[in-house]
């Protein structure tokens, strides 16, 4: 620690080096904070599934309906402790482009099955109450700015009435918050009574079945219960945890941490070569330095030690700024695409992994610099001067 | 002026030259400039891979015709009556065996990707003989079409390729049926090649749709018919429904997911550029500092500012060029035509795609690199015409 102020004066022997070697770590980082928050984005789901919940589809598709009979029979099926459903409205809000999920459900036990969405005791009982009722998710009532109270009209594109209007209104009871970052509050929830009114009140079907389970060491065997009542019925299903689901979802969509991941290494490979250029240069332009420090007796891992202290100081500095300017711009500026990602933060856990990056960049742009420090001989870099 | 421009020439012709002594530092710069280009192009890539494959088989003198109101196939409805007046139209083309209209069904089916094994929404779309008709640029490249009538499908040439089971020969179940995969075929990189087809009159007792279908493609006498088509079906009291160009309809589909790609690529090779630019002006000072002696010379022998600051700005725009025609062929050796597959939200199902270097966005990439090889030699050249000329030549 006493060499402290020496790699300090070292590093500001040049400010305007220094300062700019400094900046592009910092860009650097501040993309590593973006990246790595869209990575959550669309890996979130994955790990916040309900460990205790499965679903059942259609085993052709999720588009496939179910009949809505399968409820009660799934209910009776041993390790199944509750059984809830959703139906896919897929309506659109003034425009196409205002995309969100829209859910009708058994507005029953829809909240005892999905404990991450945290809505008052007086808002659910004003949904509960309200058979037009919905209730929102934080991040889609404060992107249209909805206010409870609000009559909400949204066109069916699947459901219209009976007469042939798709207009379908729905009154705001309340607007729920995720348990966590990393809850999806971006879908809207209504009662599937509503729906089936709606359309006359012979719908019949679901989209697909909820089931929480009581032990979910257990769910290979549930799975494989439900699945066999329905064998070679007309809509056999297919019956998965929250997870695999989320995980098969997530591939669909694409590769997104492989793509990811590489940019990264692109970034950072890149920005290697230029931060160890920088400091390769300055060792070498203090040789003279480094030999006069020898003479004074200075060891050789002291002299190791002195210049890998310089390009770790220089790389944790641009480092920590980067990914404090990116959590800042994230949590100020939030989602860029406006909407389109679920959920946008920047992941806690990460900055771990962005300290070690810059302890890794420090070292290794500093290591073939050090070592010809390290090894050099005080005879001949005094000669050169 | 002539004066001027041969001093330009010589120190610029001297600075290129000495480039070679700066080796070291050079080639950051040209490196850091390089990775930046790399991420840019292939990032675009991907949008532009997207695009195509949704846009590029969609001609605009083919119409789709959909229940108003629904935005895509997958919502729509059109019954057999509907379907009949659409064909009879005024601007559908007529072929040997009456009007080249296909009424069709679009659904999607579970299959396995063959790279994680994980399910996903692949769609299957039942037409009629006609549908050849509509999509000419539909050619079987592997066993035969599907005979009417028979649970069997063809597969297109990416789905095949991005999904398990897919394969000639091979045997699906879905549902109480099961159905054999007859042929494979290519539609020129379009978008049908990442779907199933079948007979849609085999899908329809298998869905239990009835007589009822859920689109039209109705191939018009040419681009110019679409109005007087669209003109007549909706103005028509039997009809409720809404038409669209095919190249309208894709374009739009794809529209959202391209401006998300593009917009993060172009955000990502901004903060990466930055960063470069850093790089790259530490260069050109450090190259600068070292020839400190020689501009000062050169000053002192009459030559002016001016040229000192354009050999500078040649310089770095030299290694700028090298670094970004290296990252626009390093993407284009390593992605262009790099499979992949990703949703179509509009459709909810399976999209194979290829990323697609395309000559623009190679020199997109290449004048990015400009641009920075531009501001990251600016300032330098600014300081190497300031220098004080006596204090440099005392200077060892």
């Amino acid at each position: 620690m006493k060499f402290f102020p020496l790699v300090w004066s070292n590093l500001k022997r040049k400010k305007l080096r220094t300062a700019f070697t400094l900046l592009s770590i910092v860009f650097a980082f501040i993309l590593f904070g973006y990246l790595v928050a869209i990575r959550t984005a669309f890996t979130a789901g994955i790990e916040v599934s309900g460990a205790d919940r499965m679903m059942v589809t259609h085993k052709v598709s999720i588009i496939q309906p179910l009949p809505f009979s399968y409820r009660d029979r799934i209910a009776q099926v041993p390790g199944v402790k509750a059984v809830s459903f959703m139906n896919w409205f897929g309506g659109i809000y003034q425009d196409p482009k205002n995309f969100f999920g829209q859910m009708s459900v058994d507005g029953g036990n829809f909240l005892d099955l999905y404990p991450e969405y945290v809505l008052s005791p007086e808002q659910r009982k004003a949904w509960l109450a309200d058979r037009q009722g919905a209730i929102v998710g934080r991040v889609t009532a404060e992107r249209f700015g909805w206010k409870i109270g609000d009559k909400i009209p949204i066109q069916g594109t699947i459901y219209r009435h009976p007469g042939g209007s798709n207009l379908w209104t729905f009154n705001l009871s309340g607007i729920y918050d995720g348990v966590q970052k990393a809850t999806d509050t971006s879908n809207l929830y209504f009662h599937y009574d509503y729906l089936n009114e709606g359309t006359g009140g012979k719908l019949g079907i679901v989209g697909w079945y909820v089931i929480k389970i009581a032990d979910p060491a257990r769910s290979g065997d549930v799975a494989k219960r439900v699945d066999a009542l329905f064998a070679n019925s007309p809509a056999e299903t297919k019956t998965q945890t929250e997870k695999a689901m989320a995980q098969s979802f997530a591939n669909q969509v694409g590769s997104i941490g492989t793509i990811i991941t590489a940019i990264l290494g692109a970034v950072f490979f890149t920005l290697l070569l230029v931060a160890g250029n920088t400091m390769a240069q300055s060792v070498r332009e203090r040789t003279g330095e480094l030999a006069v420090l020898k003479t004074l007796g200075f060891s050789r891992g002291q002299v190791l030690g002195l210049v890998l202290a310089e390009s770790c100081l220089l790389a944790l500095l641009g480092g920590g700024l980067g990914i404090a300017v990116a959590w800042g711009l994230i949590t100020v500026l939030g989602d860029p695409t406006h909407g389109q990602l679920p959920v946008f933060y920047f992941p806690g856990p990460y900055i771990t992994l962005g300290a070690a990056l810059a302890v890794l960049l420090g070292l290794v742009t500093g290591a073939l610099p050090a070592v010809r420090a390290m090894r050099l001989r005080i005879v001949d870099a005094l000669r050169r001067v | 002026m002539l004066n001027w421009l041969s001093q330009v020439a010589a120190v610029t012709w001297l600075s290129l030259r000495t480039i070679g002594q700066r080796r070291g530092a050079s080639l950051a710069a040209v490196v850091g400039v390089a990775g930046v280009v790399a991420v840019f192009v292939t990032v675009l890539s991907i949008a532009e891979g997207f695009r195509k494959a949704m846009t590029s088989g969609a001609s605009p003198d083919t119409a789709i015709v959909l229940r108003s109101g629904s935005d895509t196939e997958m919502m729509s409805g059109v019954s057999r009556d509907a379907a009949r007046i659409v064909a009879e139209a005024p601007g559908v083309r007529r072929g040997a065996s009456g009007p080249v209209a296909s009424s069709e069904i679009y659904v999607v089916v579970d299959v396995p990707k063959r790279s994680t094994g994980t399910d996903a929404n692949v769609p299957l779309r039942g037409v009629q003989p006609a549908a050849y008709g509509v999509r000419d640029r539909i050619r079987i490249v592997q066993g035969r079409r599907f005979e009417p009538g028979r649970n069997e499908v063809i597969v297109g040439r990416a789905a095949a390729a991005e999904f398990a089971g897919l394969d000639l020969g091979g045997r699906l179940r879905w549902g109480e049926n099961e159905w054999t995969v007859v042929g494979i075929f290519a539609a020129d990189g379009g978008i049908a090649e990442s779907e199933i087809w079948c007979d849609v009159g085999v899908l329809q007792p298998a869905y239990r749709r009835g007589n009822n279908f859920q689109s039209v493609y109705a191939r018009l006498e040419s681009p110019a018919a679409f109005d007087r088509f669209k003109d007549a079906l909706t103005t028509d009291p039997r009809l409720d429904v809404k038409v669209i160009r095919e190249s309208d309809y894709y374009a739009e589909q794809s529209r959202t997911l391209y401006a998300i790609i593009t917009g993060l690529g172009t955000t990502i090779a901004v903060l990466m550029g930055v960063g470069a630019v850093f790089g790259a002006l530490n260069t050109m000072y450090t190259a600068v500092s070292a020839r400190k002696r020689e501009i000062a010379t050169l000053r002192a022998l009459g030559f002016q500012g001016g040229p000192v600051v354009v050999s500078v700005l040649a310089e770095s725009l030299a290694l700028a060029l090298i670094g970004g025609a290296a990252g626009a062929a390093v993407a284009y050796l390593a992605f262009n035509g790099y499979q992949a597959a990703t949703m179509n939200w509009s459709s909810f199902s399976q999209v194979a795609f290829s990323f697609a270097v395309t000559p623009r966005l190679l020199v997109q990439g290449i004048v990015y690199a400009l641009l920075m090889g531009l501001v990251g030699g600016l300032f330098p050249a600014l300081r190497a015409a300031r220098l004080p000329v006596a204090t440099a030549l005392r200077e060892l």
